[in-house]
């Protein structure tokens, strides 16, 4: 801690970009985009269930691009403290997330039978 | 437990308690807005987790599949996607200290910011004056306020980059300057990772129903 | 809606939207009463401030601070303050339900006493509990981790001010126009608009999330705060227990905050707009709602517990003259809880009718989070073994609050079996268990830490006998006050009644009454303390900084602490990094002082607050126009604070100089 003393904020502590990273988070967000777009649109497989699940993994990928390319996360940036605090948010979202869609499915399954199906 | 450092250290001499010259804790800014980002991304969750639950809760009205349309949908995707790319140019701009450059992409920006605002609000007066307002159904209400807290998010991003436009052509690219750069960078890229839930949860499957 | 006391009108003008005279408490003698009186004692009040020319002091020196130290005291009397309107609220439902039996209808009336216990409850967590913990991490935490401010010394500020903007609110529904009569919770769909029309629950809904934006933001602060300005040397398993119980809580807030913040904003737009997201009717889901909001709840008692852990755990082995016995057990006991305490919340409604998988699920999550707070406990009691333990008033909250604590805990295990919960679920068996872990917890803790830290933030002991007092009454009085609702609850007592018919249970009421009446003298003696010991300020001073022979960096600085905290940074080694500083006998330096940078106060802070207050104020009362004007102002207020760069100055090294050798001759 004791070397940098004459400057102020030293380098900053923002991770440098390049245009390189940029171009492949870019690329790749488009063909990511698209696919899912295209299975949608173009009503391209029979099963619904497998679409979903289809762009739903594209749509982590994705996620996991944006991360990596445009935000810039890895596990050494602010020693380590966005990735921690990065994890620990995706566990609570995917806790709020699917813990409601649980509580809430068997409510309406327990509570409202009639209901359930009718949509 | 670390007794043991301490006491031969003591034992030799003498250990040092104070940092003797001038001490500068680390900058916390980027951190914090990360950390801020972070509860943001928590006021999201929310709001998927009422549209998960209140999703077919047509209540006899339109649903997602009546009612989205894709090409639009997928026009704002871009309009997003590519406001991403330019706002990396404007920060390799920033990197390389160039102020016409970082002014000139944030500009860029902030265009295909308000393209995407002027598509959704569009798409929000349209679905409207079709009778699918949010006050029609669980489902639609769930629907407007998640894109449109979305929406209201990319607002303010537009409104904070006139600001530091304003900023950067008073004061250039000081350090103040380059931080808060680098702060709605990080706003405007989470923006768009919320995006990409939404149109894959909301829109997309929302029109195989 | 017939009601005589329709406090809303049902037109609403351009000019005052919906408030007119009819929304001032002219008709009701016990609440015009109470605002002849504030209204007396505030011009009184601010008359005495005049005469005495004090306000350019206030404005200068706290109001506009950027200080912890000045933001922390700010918290702990709005804290004090909110306590004793909300100790007024509980003490008018003892007292009524004491009365309401048979004929008896009570002094209240039902629509009066819902808004009492709705605010009771609000007030309390909202306002007392969470600015008395905040204020205590605002003065303690960068103290302790050898820090001169917190990372955002201006956001502190204004976190203070939204959190006291809300507190202002709530006072206000007191006399202009009502409270919400929904419970602390609101409850849709209750509170939605045809069910609750008026303007209570608008105030309730805007007091907390003008309030919440300052606790969240306050929240990040503390993080980064904690994360980025230790001193040198300390890591994070060298963290006073204190230290990193607020890192935990403050994550928490961060972690739950957004989610009160995100559904109290559904039942805005349920409310204003007439969207569906838990009305009865097309497609809304009133029980979405409760799960959402007990996301956030249940993080929320575990936000307000863990600091207390951590006052708990420097007091002890403060008072023990000992190290805290299992220092890295209780770390990880806080993590764990801190992750666990988002598993649990569905068991504040079992009885929504999840099933029985969900409910075991959530049942055995509940009962696992004891086992780490257990831990604790068993840490606690080791490090007291074989100590030599001193019994000063910090130490009695200490071992009253471990029985207490204990016998609330284990009423909550039995609360997580579901099927108890069924008999159990909104009794008054329930009221007692929450107030036995918070006013065996939290309460005590506060008034622990209060005892403990405040020759740090005066320069002088709080005065042992009444110190005593208070403890003794608010332990017995809590006892009184509350083993006869346990009993209620097992007979099946629900909570929330406003009237009785079987008589048979009004003597337990009329124990529980006399109960509440000792904890207001347990009250009465804390207030009495801080006069008495701001009289005998002399005999009770402390010149050393360190009066009860401490052990972490706060004792290391003089009492109170320079406005810089530290003229060198410290240089930690180990756990209890001021005990092993003295244990090698350092000396403050003489010599070699630098000029040190500090933030600048500024009044923005307490501005944008005020006109987010404005701002809450024409949105509960549909004035369209102010509240668009507040809400432009509070935009541009804040855009306009952000072309200011020039937030810093250098306190000279003169003026260190002075302070420090001022600080050695009281020392030598």
């Amino acid at each position: 801690m004791s070397e940098h003393h004459d400057h102020h904020d030293h380098a900053e502590e923002a991770p440098h970009s390049t245009f390189k990273g940029y171009m492949i988070g870019f690329v790749a967000s488009v063909i990511l985009t698209a696919i899912p777009f295209w299975m949608v649109m173009g009503n391209v497989l029979d099963s619904r269930n497998a679409t979903v699940l289809i762009i739903l993994a594209f749509a982590v990928v994705q996620i996991v691009v944006h991360m990596v390319y445009f935000l810039h996360m890895d596990f050494q940036s602010q020693g380590g403290w966005t990735m921690l605090s990065l994890i620990f948010t995706v566990v609570l979202l995917f806790i709020t997330l699917f813990g409601s869609l649980w509580v809430m499915y068997h409510m309406n399954v327990n509570m409202m039978p009639s209901m359930m199906g009718a949509s | 437990m670390s007794n043991a450092v301490a006491t031969p250290a003591a034992g030799n001499g003498k250990l040092e308690f104070l940092v003797r010259g001038e001490h500068h804790p680390a900058q916390g800014t980027l951190l914090g807005f990360w950390i801020y980002l972070m509860s943001d991304c928590l006021i999201f969750a929310s709001l998927f987790a009422t549209y998960g639950v209140l999703s077919l809760n047509f209540a006899g009205g339109p649903s997602g599949a009546d009612l989205f349309d894709l090409e639009l949908v997928a026009l704002n995707t871009a309009f997003l996607l590519i406001s991403s790319i330019t706002y990396g140019f404007a920060v390799l701009k920033m990197q390389q200290n160039s102020l016409r450059g970082t002014i000139g992409w944030l500009a860029v920006t902030g265009v295909f910011g308000l393209c995407f605002l002027a598509v959704e609000l569009y798409e929000f007066y349209h679905m409207i004056h079709v009778g699918a307002g949010p006050q029609r159904s669980g489902f639609l209400s769930a629907f407007f306020t998640l894109v449109g807290t979305h929406g209201l998010h990319v607002t303010f991003g537009c409104i904070w980059l006139v600001t530091l436009l304003l900023q950067l052509r008073k004061h250039g690219l000081i350090q103040e300057n380059k931080r808060r750069v680098f702060c709605l960078s990080m706003f405007w890229h989470f923006l768009d990772v919320i995006w990409i839930g939404v149109f894959t949860y909301v829109y997309l499957m929302g029109s195989m129903v | 809606m017939s009601s005589a006391v329709q406090t809303y009108s049902d037109t609403t003008s351009a000019v005052f939207g919906r408030l007119t005279w009819d929304s001032f408490p002219f008709h009701d003698p016990i609440i015009l009463g109470t605002f002849i009186m504030v209204a007396v004692g505030g011009i009184a009040l601010v008359a005495a401030l005049t005469k005495y020319k004090v306000w350019g002091y206030l404005w200068n020196e706290w109001f506009t601070s950027i200080d912890h130290k000045r933001i922390g005291v700010m918290y702990m009397i709005l804290g004090i303050i909110m306590l004793l309107r909300g100790f007024a609220d509980a003490i008018m439902m003892r007292l009524h339900q004491a009365m309401a039996f048979g004929d008896s209808l009570g002094y209240l009336p039902p629509h009066h006493y819902d808004q009492i216990f709705t605010a009771h409850g609000v007030i309390m967590i909202f306002f007392v509990a969470m600015p008395f913990v905040v204020g205590l991490m605002n003065y303690i935490v960068p103290l302790q981790i050898g820090a001169r401010d917190v990372a955002f010394p201006f956001l502190n500020n204004f976190s203070f001010w939204m959190t006291a903007s809300g507190a202002v609110l709530i006072m206000l529904s007191l006399f202009v126009g009502e409270f919400a009569k929904s419970g602390w919770l609101a409850y849709p769909p209750l509170t939605g608009i045809l069910q609750s029309p008026g303007v209570g629950v608008d105030y309730y809904i805007w007091a907390l999330q003008i309030a919440g934006v300052g606790t969240l933001l306050s929240g990040v602060n503390f993080v980064v705060t904690i994360v980025k300005m230790r001193a040198p040397g300390m890591t994070m398993m060298k963290m006073p227990v204190f230290t990193w119980t607020a890192l935990c809580t403050n994550i928490l807030i961060v972690a739950a905050f957004p989610i009160l913040t995100a559904v109290l904003a559904l039942l805005s737009l349920d409310r204003y707009m007439d969207f569906n997201f838990f009305t009865n009717d097309l497609g809304g889901n009133a029980m979405m709602y409760v799960n959402l909001i007990w996301i956030w709840g249940h993080p929320e008692v575990y936000i307000l517990i863990l600091p207390i852990f951590g006052v708990f755990s420097e007091i002890v082995s403060t008072y023990s003259g000992k190290r805290l016995f299992g220092y890295s057990s209780m770390v990880y006991a806080t993590v764990v809880i801190t992750v666990l305490s988002y598993l649990v919340w569905l068991h504040h409604f079992f009885t929504m009718g999840s099933g029985a998988t969900v409910n075991s699920f959530f049942g055995i999550t509940t009962m696992i989070i004891s086992i780490p707070t257990g831990a604790k406990i068993f840490n606690w009691l080791f490090t007291m073994y074989r100590g030599r333990i001193q019994f000063d008033v910090p130490m009695l909250w200490t071992v009253g609050f471990m029985v207490t604590f204990v016998i609330g805990g284990m009423t909550g295990v039995l609360l997580a079996v579901p099927p108890a919960d069924f008999v159990l679920h909104n009794s008054l068996f329930l009221i007692a268990h929450f107030h036995n872990v918070i006013i065996g917890g939290v309460v005590f803790g506060v008034f622990a830490a209060i005892t403990y830290w405040y020759p740090k933030v005066t320069g002088y002991k709080l005065d042992p006998f009444w110190g005593k007092c208070s403890f003794w009454f608010w332990l017995i009085g809590f006892y009184v006050a509350f083993m006869p609702l346990y009993a209620l609850g097992l007979m099946g007592v629900t909570r929330r009644m406003s009237h009785f018919e079987d008589m048979s249970l009004q003597i337990w009421f009329q124990v529980a009454a006399f109960g509440a009446v000792l904890i207001g003298l347990g009250i009465l003696s804390f207030l009495i303390q801080l006069y008495v010991s701001y009289k005998k300020r002399d005999s009770l001073r402390d010149e050393t900084g360190d009066p009860w022979n401490g052990r972490t960096l706060e004792w290391s600085t003089s009492s109170p602490p320079p406005q810089y905290n530290f003229a060198f940074t410290p240089q930690v080694h180990e756990n209890d990094a001021w005990w092993q500083m003295k244990q090698h006998g350092f000396k403050p330096p003489q010599e070699g002082f630098m000029p040190i940078h500090m933030p600048k106060n500024t009044a923005a802070g307490m501005v944008l607050a005020g006109l987010a207050t404005v701002f809450g104020f024409a949105m509960i009362w549909y004035v369209w126009w102010l509240a668009a004007v507040s809400f432009g102002a509070l935009i541009l207020g804040a855009i306009i604070h952000t072309f200011n760069y020039k937030r810093d100055y250098y306190i000279p090294v003169e003026e260190v100089a002075a302070v420090e050798n001022r600080r050695a001759e009281v020392l030598a």
